[in-house]
């Protein structure tokens, strides 16, 4: 398997995959509203990271950086379920996901 | 060797205990005393001033003159080669200055307790007077300068605390500011003579400091520098010209603060300090002369004007600062131990001349105008006997303390100049004579007070009236500690101070003994005029019952001495008014218009920078990622290019 990855898939590919990932999450994040979406794309973000760096660590041979994904998805998923609950109260109070209409906080 | 290794570990602890047992009065009195006993704080504070006189007293018979005790309590101040420790010296020159701090100190805790009877700051009192002790053993004990000025800014703290003991009394604090600033002054100068010390002879040890100044050349700047700043600094602390103003003005302290701080102890800290440095002193010419014609002629100008004072403790505190400058005339003459021998017999019968006249100003509730006083020895029999004692003593009546003493000053000025022998006996005789003039005005003749005072006047307490009669006795015996050598007595005082006064001795060299015959008219010269003042003073205050005009009707000569020759009207002219000025364009020009204006410019850009930047914090959530992103592609840009 390792060497399928690494012998016939260049490494650029993966770059560029994750590279792409990156902007689509960035994209969502940026311009989307609806606030479960952005979450989304940063999970997305995170993904793209963490593909990378899987990537990464078969090139080179060593485990470390795969040893960092699983960090990074133990943090990921605290997020998420933070994130979610924050959410879900949001949504009590105003009957919206729309991060617009969370403008109260400001000077 | 060995033995004497054995003394001195047989006197430390004692050595030590003398400072710590006024320092735990003041401690106890100070946090405790608001819930101890007004009369136990009393005893508290006497009772540690007079243990520490009893250790003193061992030492004094345990220690031989020739010996020194030193104990170094800890290694204060160590920086590269520079080492000041923390220690004590105890030589002969301490102790006398320790039994007449510790002896007339506890003689006057004594009468405290009777005289500030009855005052709500009792307590306060007493601790304060018990700080005083302690920073005044400091001041006498310490084993370097540093030690010494501890102690010296102490005793001046001390003396403004208690200058100003009835705060409530406007005048009173202003005195007590204008004491402390006073101080001050002259503290400057004892610093930087410290520095000038520190910087030519890498110490303050006193013994190491005589040390390298004798390698030193006579009359070198170096050394005529640090005495002079030494000497500025004695000059405020001993209340000398140009900076004695403050003295007469103390007296608005309670009475037994004048006894004990501004006529006994403190204000001869500075006689202490020129006989303690008395070999540099004696390898600068220059200063000794200097110090001369200061004392010379704050002796004589004293004296005048306490001619014409009238409230009794203005006259006292005018005696005081005239007696130090002869003091100081005697150290000018490099007649060290002369001057030490009248600063014992001074502090006697000044702090009894004190002490009577708080008896005085007691029985009289509180008047002190010698207007309104007359005839009291009849009714306060005690205090007129030792105050008439007193005077005598100060007038140099033998054999009473102040003849010994003040005769031996005079002698030596005749030795080296004829001019301030006739000054200091002017001046004796003025003293004479304003001391009985106070005497006869105060106790003789008919009451001039009103009938409702009369009625009242009344004895001290004994707690009072014994510490009068004990120092009393001290002002009779006194000066039988230096009998002069030509009645063929070995001066014992001369002989004691040996140890510490010899080495300038030796540098002075120009001792021209007088023969006796000299010695002889000179002693009677003395004595007659001073009999012959005293009974001018007894034919126009009694005789011919003179009374001291009123302020209004003073002219000339008389109007200028009765407001002390306007110094304090030309120091206000002179230095504080145009202060003034300067402080108050100073307040205009440089701190409201350049600091003013450059602080709150500096909160105005805050401000307007905090005004503009809130409005970036919209509440718009996607605004702010938008913002982190942008920032974090900025970094990246930056980040390529650099």
């Amino acid at each position: 398997m390792k060497e399928v990855a690494t012998n016939y898939v260049p490494q650029n590919w993966y770059l560029l995959l994750s590279t792409f990932l990156f902007c689509v999450g960035i994209m969502g994040v940026l311009f989307r509203r609806n606030a479960i979406i952005i979450m989304m794309c940063i999970e997305l973000m995170l993904n793209s990271v963490n593909l990378l760096l899987v990537a990464f660590s078969a090139y080179s041979g060593n485990s470390d950086g795969q040893v960092f994904v699983f960090f990074i998805m133990v943090v990921a998923a605290a997020e998420v379920a933070v994130g979610l609950a924050l959410l879900v109260s949001i949504y009590r109070n105003v009957a919206s996901t729309d991060i617009n209409v969370l403008n109260k906080l400001k000077w | 060797m060995t033995d004497q290794i054995l003394r001195d570990s047989l006197l430390i602890t004692p050595g030590m205990l003398i400072p710590l047992f006024p320092l735990i009065g003041f401690l106890i009195n100070g946090l405790f005393g608001k819930y101890l006993s007004k009369s136990i704080t009393g005893w508290i504070a006497s009772i540690s001033v007079l243990l520490s006189f009893i250790c003193t007293f061992y030492i004094f018979i345990n220690l031989p003159s020739t010996g020194a005790l030193h104990i170094d309590l800890f290694n204060w101040i160590s920086y590269s080669t520079l080492n000041i420790s923390f220690g004590f010296l105890i030589d002969p020159l301490t102790l006398v200055m320790l039994l007449v701090i510790t002896g007339v100190g506890f003689l006057i805790h004594l009468y405290s307790i009777g005289y500030m009877h009855g005052d709500e700051g009792f307590t306060r009192f007493f601790t304060h007077l018990n700080l005083f002790i302690f920073f005044m053993m400091l001041l006498v004990m310490g084993s370097n300068y540093l030690v010494m000025f501890i102690g010296w800014e102490g005793v001046g703290l001390c003396s403004y605390l208690l200058i100003g003991f009835w705060f409530k009394n406007d005048a009173y604090n202003d005195a007590a500011k204008k004491a402390f600033i006073m101080n001050r002054i002259g503290d400057l100068g004892f610093l930087l003579g410290m520095f000038f010390m520190l910087f030519n002879f890498g110490s303050l040890d006193y013994a190491v400091v005589a040390q390298k100044a004798l390698l030193l050349p006579v009359g070198s700047s170096i050394l005529v520098s640090i005495t002079l700043l030494l000497f500025v600094g004695a000059t405020g602390k001993s209340a000398q010209i140009p900076l004695y103003t403050w003295l007469p003005d103390a007296m608005a302290g309670p009475t037994p603060v004048s006894a004990l701080i501004h006529a006994a102890t403190m204000v001869t800290a500075g006689i202490y300090m020129i006989v303690r440095s008395n070999v540099i002193y004696a390898l600068a010419p220059f200063t000794l002369e200097i110090v001369a014609i200061v004392g010379v002629a704050t002796c004589l100008f004293a004296a005048i004007i306490g001619l014409m004072q009238n409230d009794i403790k203005k006259v006292l505190a005018y005696s005081t600062v005239s007696q130090l400058g002869l003091m100081f005339a005697a150290l000018g003459l490099g007649a060290f131990s002369s001057g030490m021998f009248h600063l014992v017999t001074h502090a006697f019968f000044k702090a009894l001349l004190f002490l009577g006249s708080g008896s005085v100003i007691h029985a009289l509730h509180g008047e002190q105008d010698i207007r309104k006083m007359g005839g009291l020895r009849k009714y306060i029999k005690v205090t007129y006997i030792t105050f008439f004692i007193g005077a005598i003593a100060i007038s140099g009546i033998p054999p009473f303390a102040g003849f010994f003493s003040k005769d031996e000053i005079l002698a030596k000025a005749f030795e080296h100049s004829k001019v301030i022998w006739a000054i200091l006996s002017i001046s004796s005789m003025m003293t004479a004579f304003y001391m009985f003039r106070l005497v006869y005005l105060t106790f003789f003749n008919d009451f001039r007070g009103t009938e409702e005072t009369k009625k009242h006047i009344h004895e001290s307490s004994s707690l009072m009236t014994i510490p009068l009669i004990v120092l009393a006795g001290l002002s009779i015996i006194g000066g039988f500690i230096g009998l002069p050598s030509v009645f063929g007595f070995t001066h014992q005082f001369q002989m004691y101070l040996s140890s510490v006064t010899d080495a300038s001795k030796e540098l002075m060299k120009e001792n021209i003994e007088l023969n006796h015959s000299m010695e002889y008219i000179l002693i009677a010269t003395a004595v007659i005029a001073a009999i012959a003042s005293i009974l001018y003073a007894r034919f126009k205050y009694f005789t011919k019952k003179e009374q001291p005009s009123e302020d209004i009707a003073l002219v000339g000569f008389e109007k200028a001495v009765y407001n002390k020759f306007y110094v304090d009207e030309m120091y206000d002219t002179v230095i504080v008014k145009p202060l003034k000025v300067l402080s108050d364009l100073f307040l205009v020009l440089v701190d409201k218009l350049i600091i003013d204006l450059l602080v709150n410019a500096v909160a105005w850009v805050v401000g307007l920078s905090g005004r503009m930047l809130r409005l970036v914090q919209s509440g718009n959530t996607g605004f702010y990622v938008f913002a982190m992103v942008f920032g974090i592609i900025v970094l990246f840009v930056i980040r390529l290019l650099i």
